[in-house]
């Protein structure tokens, strides 16, 4: 998996916000051990400091947890997965309706709309 | 934090000018540092006067708790900004030079590094193309198990991709508490690796900080921030 990163927010926070999609979207599983700080601060060719202050920064939503000694893994408890999922949804949710409000309609004829859309 | 390097009021003059004016810095152990500024600015005789090429007008820099020197240069990986490999010499008669004359130097290292990018250890030195030299040069030097690695201009001469394998070896091949010195004009290509930066101006240290700080601050990336503050 690759990595992008934009050129205006710090670095960590952009990690974080990364590993938190992957963990939605089921890349990385239920209970997976995370590689070293080392490996995926190689893979995303950032800074180690920078991949370690992420990985401390993802701890503290529960969705990562560390095994002393042994590594860091995924939570296995689904219901802070789907906290997280449900924010996320809801945040691009409200972002799509307020451009589409921007532009003039209504959420009725985003509804009308969307219904037509086939994906 | 453990600091590797420290200098206190360093100032290099040559003759009427003056190439660092009274620079005050502290390097802690484990940082990817990025050395910035214009042309011209100073960043040259730093690394050169941490390497032990210069010598300060006034003013003192310790490496390791040792002034510039003998001890200071066993822990120290200087990678020059021109070519230094010996034209008649090959590849591997460069990797035994420095197997002889650095203890920390790990012949297993140079051949991974070489063979990654199929890099011929037969190969005379005059016969490879200026980035291939620039390729082999870098990884002598970061084949050193060394605590400090200045590294002035590594990636100017490759194509993006190979800065690409560099940046991800130099990430790869430095223990967790060795201190690289980057210094470059190539800032958004080495951005995401570096942890801090220190923009140097007229021969003076202008900002020195980590790069989430600047760009938490400033709302923009280093590279952004750079053109801002040195805009011509």
């Amino acid at each position: 998996m690759s990595w992008k990163f934009d050129s205006v927010n710090p670095i960590f926070k952009q990690i974080v916000d990364e590993l938190i999609i992957r963990i939605i979207k089921g890349d990385y599983k239920k209970g997976e051990k995370l590689a070293s700080v080392r490996d995926l601060a190689v893979e995303a060719g950032v800074n180690p400091n920078t991949m370690q202050r992420a990985l401390a920064e993802i701890e503290l939503t529960g969705l990562v947890e560390t095994k002393r000694g042994d590594g860091r893994y995924i939570t296995e408890d689904s219901d802070i997965i789907s906290k997280f999922k449900s924010e996320y949804t809801n945040k691009n949710a409200v972002q799509f309706l307020e451009k589409m409000k921007e532009f003039g309609f209504t959420k009725e004829e985003i509804i009308e709309y969307l219904e037509k859309i086939d994906i | 934090m453990d600091t590797i390097l420290e200098c206190k009021s360093l100032t290099k003059k040559f003759k009427e000018n003056t190439a660092l004016n009274d620079v005050n810095l502290s390097i802690g152990k484990g940082r990817i540092v990025g050395l910035l500024g214009p042309n011209g600015s100073g960043k040259t005789t730093f690394i050169k006067i941490a390497a032990g090429l210069l010598t300060p007008t006034s003013g003192d820099i310790a490496i390791g708790g040792n002034f510039v020197g003998i001890e200071t240069k066993k822990i120290v990986s200087y990678l020059p900004d021109h070519n230094f490999l010996t034209p008649w010499m090959t590849v591997e008669g460069m990797i035994k030079y420095f197997e002889d004359f650095y203890e920390d130097f790990s012949r297993e290292r140079a051949e991974k590094m070489l063979e990654n990018l199929s890099i011929n250890r037969k190969s005379k030195i005059k016969t490879l193309s200026k980035g291939t030299q620039e390729k082999v040069a870098l990884i002598l030097v970061m084949s050193r198990r060394a605590q400090l690695y200045l590294l002035d201009e590594p990636i100017a001469g490759v194509d993006p991709a190979t800065r690409d394998y560099i940046l991800r070896t130099i990430l790869s091949n430095y223990d967790g508490d060795a201190t690289i010195i980057i210094s470059t004009h190539l800032i958004s290509d080495v951005e995401q690796v570096l942890s801090d930066v220190i923009f140097i101006n007229n021969s003076q240290v202008v900002l020195c900080d980590t790069v989430d700080n600047i760009r938490d601050t400033y709302g923009k990336s280093v590279d952004e921030y750079f053109r801002e503050v040195f805009r011509c």
